[in-house]
């Protein structure tokens, strides 16, 4: 259908809000009588809490309240937030953090007290008012060293630091290491930091005492978990409790979190007869905002003389925190995203998941597939000069070819599913990106700049990344008897341009505009189930439902004008808000008709045939996820007196099936690369040895800027899946994959006279400096 | 707690009056004062630029400026910035270029880049890079507002 609505580049609308400052984030709102939270948070990586005075902040003026753990006993029915993500038959550590910390805290930046005043200011004063007597204990940065002999516990009240473990494997990997040509090994750190949405997390409370209803606005990724939390905690009725999410300034993963500020605003909310704001502030997100930190990789990869792989295997550590906020899946998405588009006869990867004095890791946009991504990337440059053939030969040779499509690895995902290829064309993505970028003339380039004293290098990589998980996402769609539509999901919006696209979907089903299609998502109040925005899935599985619901509307309202013109559905065509007889504008009944003819009249029967009300709702649970790739290649200069690396230029070749969107999927793959180049060259939150945090501010913890980003040229390679209705895959982290090994990748080239390797990201100048020094 | 005082100051043309804390930063003041919270808080340390604002013609940081010292002065900020029906050129070329994701960024870039226009109509992209250091987004990597200033600039040449 060409003039469908999927795949127009339409401008985004929800825009004009945002861009005269109209839109209203949870920050934004100030119900009357607001009260405001300030934490007194642990400085201590490890210790034992003994003493707590909270006289003197109790008697601040303005102050409300002022609470310790022991203080929420008779509120809350549990001290401990539940986990989100638990693993059916949960492991031994794995356990939520605390609301407030009882006996112990275990990482910097662990809420101890709680302070409730008239204002924040009040409160952050009253805070400093509280003292705590704290009993250091030793602390554990290292999630390697967390797991040696003799290592101090991370927590003394559940020793022993291993969280979980588990073993990756398929085939004989031993055997194919025994009759391997070649053998590469390497030990790998992959470090990726703080998730810095511009917007920290926030939630405003407020409890109606008339109707014992309490209301959540929430910057959150998963509005309906965070109602079955709340359920929970404060053991209240479904029916009593709405979770609403306003704007939301960017989410990247720690969003899908609830926190124990969250907790205490409720708890506050519930007594104390007044709403209540909690809003983190930068440093708070540094310190208390889940993070996705460290891997430690050791790795060996077996190929024959021809440089294709034989066997693949190692270990992986994992750093958890000090506790399980949601689950134990990342490190197992690394380590099987790492098999990307690649074939692999025999793999085994043993993780180990280790705990340790820092905030809780949970997943970033990627959520351990970067990592992934990473090591084999990583270990195919690796292997390429040990065998001694280029980078873009030793991929072509291990590529799965697509006349193999579908694809399906031996291994299978945590809950047992096969990862299972559906479609792509692996190999013509790596060469539309060399093509792109100029691969055939770049040694010409590249030694001409070298005769001006000038590093160039260029790097390639590939990635497959799995989108769309389930189980399910909702889709209710409603032809209002003004005749008007609505959509309503649980899937959210967080700056993707959810709404536009969801729009675009729902319109082109029932022959609309898309501004004349409303999207209502992120109010539990309207759709009974949802999941929310993470994993790359919402244009998958929201997409879907919402195709599929404005489908069965679009069935209804033709039954129902076939009824009231006496006419056959066959002659009907819906357009412009009206069902019109083909070649007759004049015989036509509008969507306010229609909808009004299924309303119902009291002493009426409806329609023969019709149900009540002109709408239908999905729930759509995909098969399996469905899998998107691309090829990065990129070209850097580096400054071999700073160390300095200059992007040149970014070519990213992009698959992610049919595009809803292009100009909104476009910028989804520019912020990704932009996330992955911070990761590669910038962003690094720094532990000392005892865990103490030591990059608190935006000035320190360096985000990528303007000035030393590049433009990114998109192309798309389009192979549609057959696992959804519309044959979209999702976009949302598979920008971020790949940019760290095509970087790292490019600097090694560009520094191939010293012969420099890297094993670790961020890239400082500082590390290049050295290496180059040590030539 | 200390004395407030009293500040009056004008805001996109329209004058405020408001008792304030002698720590409270125009931020605040903006935001949970008067209402305007077009304005944005993503550091409160000057390293983010969400709170770009201009204060009597300059740009500043209003998380780095006290309530106090706008007194007697004139602001600019985000919501004086399109006329009642017609979109700025650099708002309606963020519209059209995709510009902006989340949106939580865009009132202090548009500001600032409002800011270089005025002082530079046919910046460079470098330059438009450069002048935009300061202010920092998560979701769109730059490319689409880089492209957006350049074309708002066109745009207002030629008019
Ligand atoms: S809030 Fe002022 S610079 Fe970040
Ligand atoms: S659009 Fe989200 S931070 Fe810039």
């Amino acid at each position: 259908m060409d003039d469908s609505l999927i795949g127009a580049p339409l401008r985004r609308l929800e825009d004009r809000a945002l861009l005269t400052g109209g839109a209203r984030y949870v920050d934004d709102l100030n119900p009357d009588g607001l009260l405001h939270c300030a934490f007194v948070r642990s400085a201590f990586a490890h210790a034992r809490i003994g003493a707590v005075d909270m006289a003197a902040a109790r008697a601040l003026p303005g102050v409300h309240a002022v609470w310790a753990a022991a203080d929420l006993a008779g509120i809350l029915t549990q001290d401990r937030i539940p986990e989100g993500f638990p693993k059916p038959g949960a492991n031994r550590r794995e356990v939520g953090p605390y609301v407030l910390a009882r006996d112990e805290v275990t990482y910097v930046g662990e809420p101890v007290c709680a302070v409730i005043a008239e204002t924040r200011a009040i409160a952050e004063d009253a805070a400093e008012r509280v003292e705590v007597a704290y009993d250091a204990l030793p602390a554990v940065a290292d999630c390697r060293a967390a797991l040696d002999r003799g290592a101090p516990d991370v927590d003394s009240r559940d020793p022993g630091n291993l969280v979980d473990s588990y073993t990756v494997a398929s085939g004989a990997v031993d055997e194919a290491f025994a009759g391997a040509a070649h053998v590469v090994t390497a030990e790998l750190r992959q470090h990726r930091g703080v998730s810095s949405p511009m917007e920290c997390r926030g939630s405003v409370l407020r409890f109606d005492a008339g109707r014992g209803r309490l209301t959540m606005w929430a910057n959150t990724q998963a509005p309906h978990s965070h109602k079955s939390v709340l359920v929970h905690l404060l053991g209240l009725d479904e029916a009593k409790v709405r979770v609403v999410v306003p704007s939301v300034g960017g989410g990247f993963g720690p969003k899908l979190l609830f926190y124990p500020e969250d907790a205490v605003a409720a708890a506050g909310a519930m007594t104390l007869g007044r709403p209540v704001k909690w809003t983190e502030d930068r440093r708070e997100h540094f310190l208390a905002t889940t993070q996705e930190r460290d891997q430690v990789w050791e790795v060996e990869m077996a190929l024959d003389a021809d440089g294709r792989i034989l066997g693949l295997r190692g270990r992986l550590y994992h750093d958890q925190g000090a506790y399980t906020a949601r689950g134990t899946n990342i490190p197992f998405s690394s380590a099987t995203t790492i098999l990307g588009p690649y074939i692999v006869p025999a793999y085994r990867m043993e993780v180990f998941i280790a705990g340790t004095n820092k905030v809780p890791a949970t997943s970033m946009r990627g959520a351990g597939h970067p990592q992934g991504c990473f090591t084999m990337e990583r270990m195919l440059d690796l292997a390429a000069r040990k065998v001694g053939m280029s980078p873009v030969e030793i991929r072509r040779a291990n590529m799965i070819r697509a006349d193999q499509m579908p694809y399906t690895h031996p291994v299978k995902t945590q809950a047992g599913q096969p990862i299972a290829y559906d479609s792509g064309d692996y190999a013509a993505c790596q060469e539309q990106a060399l093509k792109a970028i100029g691969a055939e003339d770049f040694p010409a380039r590249q030694a001409a700049a070298r005769g001006q004293g000038r590093c160039l290098g260029l790097g390639l990589a590939n990635y497959v990344k799995p989108t769309g998980r389930g189980p399910f996402e909702s889709g209710l769609v409603r032809v209002g008897t003004s005749g008007k539509v609505s959509v309503y999901t649980g899937a959210i919006a967080m700056g993707q341009g959810f709404h536009t696209a969801m729009a675009q979907i729902c319109a082109d089903r029932l022959g609309l505009r898309p501004e004349d299609v409303t999207i209502v998502a992120g109010d539990t109040d309207t759709v009974p189930m949802g999941i929310g925005g993470f994993a790359s899935r919402q244009t998958v599985t929201a997409g879907s439902a919402i195709h599929l619901a404005a489908g069965k509307v679009r069935e209804k309202l033709l039954g129902i004008a076939a009824h009231l013109m006496e006419a056959s559905e066959n002659d009907l065509e819906l357009a412009g808000g009206r069902v019109t007889v083909k070649g007759v504008p004049g015989m036509s009944v509008s969507f306010a008709d229609a909808a009004n003819a299924v309303a119902g009249t009291p002493g009426y029967a409806l329609p023969p045939g019709m149900q009540a009300g002109l709408e239908a709702n999905v729930d759509f649970a995909p098969s399996n996820v469905t899998y998107a790739n691309g090829a990065h290649a990129v070209i850097v200069e580096v400054d071999t007196e700073t160390g300095g690396v200059r992007i040149d230029r970014y070519v990213v070749v992009h698959d992610s099936g049919r595009l809803v969107n292009p100009l909104i999927v476009d910028g989804q793959v520019q912020g990704g690369v932009v996330h992955g180049l911070g990761n590669a060259l910038f962003e690094s939150m720094l532990f000392d040895d005892g865990a103490q945090p030591v990059t608190t501010t935006l000035a320190e913890y360096l985000l990528p800027s303007a000035p030393e980003m590049p433009n990114i040229e998109i192309h798309h390679q389009v192979s549609p899946t057959d696992r959804n209705p519309i044959g979209v895959k999702g976009v949302g982290e598979c920008g971020v994959m790949s940019p760290a090994p095509a970087i790292l990748a490019a600097i090694e080239d560009a520094l191939a006279e010293y012969e420099v390797t890297l094993d670790r990201y961020p890239v400082t100048p500082m590390m290049l400096i050295e290496k180059i020094n040590a030539r | 707690m200390a004395k407030k005082a009293h500040v009056t100051v004008t805001v996109n043309g329209d004058e405020y009056e408001a008792l304030c804390e002698p720590g409270q930063t125009l931020v605040d003041l903006l935001r949970n004062e008067l209402e305007l919270t077009g304005t944005k808080e993503g550091c409160s340390t000057g390293d983010c630029g969400a709170c770009s604002v201009m204060l009597d013609g300059k740009l500043v940081c209003s998380c780095l400026v006290l309530a106090m010292e706008a007194d007697g002065r004139s602001v600019d900020t985000i919501e004086g910035m399109a006329t009642e029906n017609n979109l700025h050129p650099l708002q309606r070329n963020f519209l059209e270029l995709n510009g902006l994701q989340c949106g939580i960024c865009t009132p202090g870039i548009l500001i600032a880049a409002r800011a270089l226009l005025e002082r530079n109509p046919d910046p460079t992209e470098t330059e438009i890079r450069y002048w935009l250091a300061g202010n920092l987004c998560r979701c769109t990597g730059y490319d689409k507002i880089i492209r957006s200033v350049m074309a708002a600039a066109e745009e207002m040449r030629g008019a």
